[in-house]
């Protein structure tokens, strides 16, 4: 796994995440205050030998144990909700929205194309830096959770509902996406990668995927394989007749990072092995493991899916 | 008038129809009748009435409780299997709860100060 990759909501790169930096530090510093204050007064109550004028202890008691958390309390709160309406607001219009929807245990990934069309992809989301980019989130299962930790906040996927977010990255880089919500066995395994670039590389890459896969001489005997194992009754790859549904869109994993929604780097030794211990790699996931294989025909297999970039 | 422990439940009740009504309507009013760019004014201001019909019920009981343990002379700490120091007790205890249930029904009521809208 890549670990270079931030996932820390602390190692900012975006305005969201920023601000719950932000938001985390004061908080830490409210509950230091309140802690020292209510601690310190019970530690001078048991320490104390002397005698306090009644007066003075229901003061302190009242002030150190109520009216100083209060007051911390409530300048935190206010603190903290002053910063929502900033975050909720939408990405203004003509910003680039993504669809993702969760499924068990993957992201499938529509870019809404200005012209009304979709561009279809998975498990890897590209972002244009300094721009907001609104998200338009459902799930096809159950509840899932769609968290990017070092650009923002999370929101939940639920089935039947459409959830918006914004987010704003600030610096370029990869970045770990993952799932927030417990949603079955492969939960923690439902991961993404996020990669953040200028605008002419997002483009290029957004143009990229908007194509069909490039087919060659090369490519056909692994297509041809790709077909008749059935591997298309789940995985569409525009160009060739594959139009699965179940599974992620392939048109173009040879370029993708991560295999499996972000679970193994994207080499040939691990895409060998994710097709015949397929289980053995990813628990609980729905495809099924293609055991029978000969290492050529993995071969053949894993280096057409290379190939599709 | 002699309370009951029942006494006790008023203003955290008002503070939980309060929180609940507060919720609902807004949860009604932005997904059937606002844009989801909506301004939620209509909300915030049925929000404003019922913190002021919450905070002057609390504030009513807040007092009343006051009064309650203010009466008779029993003495700290009120655990003597009496009605006087039952009273005083109930009374002291419903106080606290009333500026709790004060204090909670403005942090509600704060969300709707801050957030204008529906998003
Ligand atoms: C029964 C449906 C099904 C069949 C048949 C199937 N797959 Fe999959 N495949 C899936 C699903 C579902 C996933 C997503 C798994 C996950 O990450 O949770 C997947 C994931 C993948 C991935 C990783 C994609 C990514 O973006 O990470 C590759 C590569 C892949 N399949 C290749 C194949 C090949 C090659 C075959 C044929 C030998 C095949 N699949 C047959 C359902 C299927
Ligand atoms: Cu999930």
């Amino acid at each position: 796994m890549n670990i270079s990759a931030s996932q820390s909501a602390l190692d900012f790169a975006g305005k969201g995440a920023e601000r719950i930096a932000e938001l985390f530090y004061w908080m830490t510093g409210g509950a230091i205050v309140i802690w020292i204050v209510v601690i310190g007064l019970a530690v001078y109550a048991v320490m104390s030998r002397r005698a306090h004028p009644v007066r003075m202890t229901h003061w302190l008691v009242i002030g150190g144990g109520a009216v100083i958390p209060t007051i911390t309390l409530t300048a935190l709160l206010s603190y903290g909700l002053a910063m929502l309406p900033e975050l909720q607001e939408p990405a203004p219009k003509g910003s680039t929205t993504i669809e993702v929807a969760g499924v068990r245990w993957w992201w499938r990934v529509n870019y809404l194309d200005p012209s009304g069309g979709r561009i279809v992809t998975a498990n890897e989301i590209y972002l244009p830096v300094d721009q907001p980019v609104e998200f338009k989130l459902t799930s096809e299962d159950v509840i899932h959770s769609f968290w990017i930790p070092s650009l923002g906040g999370k929101i939940d996927m639920v089935p039947g509902r459409t959830n918006r977010l914004k987010l704003h990255p600030t610096r370029e880089g990869v970045f770990h996406g993952v799932c927030a919500e417990f949603c079955g066995e492969a939960h923690a395994q439902m991961r993404f990668r996020v990669v953040v670039t200028d605008q002419n590389a997002f483009d290029e890459w957004l143009e990229t995927q908007s194509q069909a896969s490039k087919s060659s001489s090369e490519m056909a005997e692994g297509e041809a394989m790709f077909l008749s194992r059935g591997c298309s009754a789940c995985h569409t790859i525009r160009g060739t007749s594959a139009d699965g549904m179940v599974g992620p869109d392939l048109t173009h994993f040879g370029s993708r990072l991560s295999i499996a929604a972000g679970v193994l780097d994207n080499t040939p030794q691990n895409l060998a092995r994710w097709l015949v211990d397929t289980h053995g790699v990813k628990p609980g996931v729905e495809m099924p493991a293609f055991e029978s294989l000969s290492g050529e025909e993995v071969d053949t297999l894993v280096r057409y899916l290379g190939a599709l970039q | 008038m002699k309370i009951k422990l029942w006494w006790l439940t008023f203003s955290p009740l008002c503070w939980a129809g309060h929180f609940l009504a507060s919720y609902l309507t807004t949860a009604i009013y932005c997904a059937k009748f606002a844009s989801p760019e909506g301004d939620a004014l209509p909300v915030r201001i049925a929000v404003a009435v019922f913190t002021i019909v919450a905070l002057s019920l609390i504030t009513f009981f807040g007092v009343r409780s006051l009064r309650l343990h203010r009466r008779g002379d029993a003495t700290l700490p009120h655990d003597d299997d009496t009605v006087d120091d039952e009273q005083r007790f109930l009374g002291f205890a419903a106080l606290l709860l009333a500026i709790l249930s004060g204090i909670a029904t403005l942090y509600t009521a704060l969300v709707f100060v801050l957030m204008e809208t529906c998003h």
